[in-house]
């Protein structure tokens, strides 16, 4: 056997990637051929799929859903602008301030990844409601009208999403904050710089690829999800996630789903790249 | 780690000595450790309604309001509802196997990635990126295309073959970042005293890989077991503890999923701070020129 190998050492790296890169390949690429295949076709789940190219598929969906995608667009980059506003001051303390409670604190930050995220999500939903733990109380001392709500609307929806996917932007946020060399911040506040020029001017765009890796961990998931419109939102805030689950688990429109699912990712792709593009120099590994 | 502790001793934050600044440098010092606990609250709050009513003794079926305490929910937790039991039985086989699975896959990847010179590098690193910058909801739409073409009934072993591919991508990009720096003199140095090559494998690149390796299958084993969109649209009939949950978040949640939901993250923070703490001692006890994987 390792006679074999040494004559062949080429192969090695090879037989290494088989197992992985063919499941890759037949369970994500070839999916994802086979749906934009099905987005093609015309037909009933009962009746079977024919192939007919029908390409004005596309504008269909497009139009048709074009509420929801829009509102998953806007609601993604309120959502990734929070989560970042919200994390980056958390990550520079624990990177810079943590001392000896840095890998507690870092602890705190994924120990509620082990609580199932639909539970929280369900908490949330408890929290939020009308008369429920935190309006409630707050409308009993009459601090807020009675009629005052947050479930349903698109703040809860926005809320919930911000809530979930924050530890995801607090950890590459850290990442990058903690690699950051003390002595060149030192060295711009002996240069007279004031605390903020030396943020402004050294520390934060250190940190950009940071900023980079987390902003697309909060914007990918966020754009794609239906979870919380689905438990903290009413039919005014449904996403893009949504029309697609309901179109494949419901009303069983593989087509139109399949197209919209496309379009959903071929969109993100897209904008990753433009992104990319545009801080350009950063590394596309997340 | 290392660089982690060894920096702080150094250039650390250096304390002032407190009292003798004036009150309002001390309460502008404070002001991010305070934001920095609020936030820590906010992570915790649903976390800690959850806990909270396992404890709750509702009249109903609803669990909304506090109606009293008990111990009842916890003294029966496996007894009331067998389906929730098959749930969980359910998730920990998917996840314990699709972990497994997806460590050695991604494991040998990673080998090969970061100690191998070969062709078709690009492609392989477009082929572990793109299901990570796909939504969830998409992996699970195509997946369930494919399955729907080729007539396969969903269940246990679709949830397997879904959860296995996007664990993959995880574990190769965490085994890569542990390989990035890795010091090949160690191997050199056995080859040189004679040992073959796989027994320079076994007793010394995977000794020093083994932590990366850990660390990659505690993070495919919390994505699977906690996972909810891509297995919607695999399980078919099959249920899973996050699907049993929102099945029954309709109709109301008993408390036993919260008691559950405490359990499971009680097990997880026993289980993490006793492997910080043994990490914290082998840090301290390992020797200063210890090559860090």
């Amino acid at each position: 056997m390792s006679g074999w190998l040494r004559r062949h050492r080429g192969l090695v790296p090879y037989l290494f990637l088989l197992p992985g890169g063919l499941w890759l390949i037949a369970f994500f690429l070839v999916p994802v051929l086979t749906m934009a295949s099905v987005s093609l076709q015309e037909g009933s789940l009962g009746t079977g799929y024919r192939m007919t190219f029908n390409f004005g598929i596309f504008p269909e969906v497009i139009s048709g859903s074009s509420t929801q995608l829009i509102r998953s667009l806007l609601f993604g980059l309120i959502v990734t602008a929070l989560t970042l506003l919200i994390g980056y001051p958390m990550a520079y303390t624990i990177a810079f301030r943590g001392g000896r409670y840095k890998s507690i604190l870092l602890l705190l930050v994924i120990l509620p990844f082990f609580t199932s995220f639909i539970i929280r999500t369900i908490s949330w939903q408890f929290i939020l409601a009308d008369n429920g733990f935190l309006l409630g109380t707050l409308k009993s001392f009459g601090w807020l009208d009675q009629s005052f709500r947050l479930l349903a609307t698109p703040v809860a929806v926005i809320s919930g999403i911000t809530y979930n996917f924050l530890p995801f932007v607090v950890l590459p946020l850290y990442v990058a904050l903690e690699k950051i060399d003390h002595r060149l911040i030192e060295a711009a506040t002996d240069l007279y710089a004031s605390r903020l020029q030396a943020f402004l001017r050294v520390t934060l765009p250190l940190s950009l690829p940071g900023v980079f890796a987390a902003s697309l961990l909060a914007f990918i998931p966020a754009v794609g999800d239906y979870i919380n419109a689905e438990l903290l939102g009413s039919r005014n805030e449904t996403m893009i996630g949504n029309v697609i689950q309901r179109q494949f688990l419901v009303s069983n429109d593989y087509p139109q789903a399949s197209a919209l699912s496309l379009i959903l990712m071929i969109g993100l792709l897209i904008s990753v790249l433009l992104y990319t593009r545009l801080l350009r120099g950063q590394e596309l590994t997340v | 780690m290392a660089t982690l502790t060894g920096r702080l001793a150094t250039t650390g934050d250096k304390p002032p000595p407190e009292r003798g600044l004036p009150l309002g440098a001390r309460l502008r010092r404070a002001v991010l450790p305070v934001y920095t606990g609020l936030v820590v609250a906010y992570l915790f709050l649903p976390i800690a309604v959850m806990i909270a009513f396992g404890f709750n003794d509702p009249e109903g079926r609803f669990n909304y309001a506090w109606e009293g305490f008990t111990l009842e929910h916890w003294q029966n937790i496996f007894n009331r509802f067998p389906a929730l039991n098959e749930a969980i039985k359910v998730s920990l086989i998917v996840a314990t196997i699709s972990t497994l699975v997806a460590t050695t896959l991604g494991t040998l990847i990673g080998l090969a990635l970061t100690r191998y010179e070969f062709r078709g590098r690009g492609p392989l690193n477009v082929l572990i990126f793109l299901p990570i910058a796909t939504p969830e909801i998409v992996l699970g739409a195509s997946l369930l295309a494919m399955f729907a073409s080729l007539a396969v009934t969903r269940g246990l072993v679709t949830i397997l073959i879904a959860h296995i591919m996007f664990n993959i991508s995880y574990v190769v990009i965490t085994i890569r970042a542990r390989l990035a720096g890795y010091n090949r003199t160690l191997e050199e140095a056995a080859m040189d005293l004679g040992a073959d090559e796989f027994t320079t494998f076994r007793k010394v690149t995977f000794p020093l890989i083994f932590p990366g390796i850990l660390a990659a299958a505690l993070l495919a084993f919390a994505l699977s077991i906690d996972d909810f969109v891509i297995t919607q649209f695999t399980a078919g009939r099959t249920s899973t503890f996050p699907l049993w949950v929102y099945g029954a978040s309709r109709i109301g949640i008993p408390p036993q999923v919260n008691v559950m939901g405490s359990l499971i993250f009680f097990i997880a923070l026993v289980g993490i701070s006793a492997w910080i703490l043994l990490a914290r001692r082998n840090l301290s006890t390992a020797p200063p020129t210890r090559v860090d994987a």
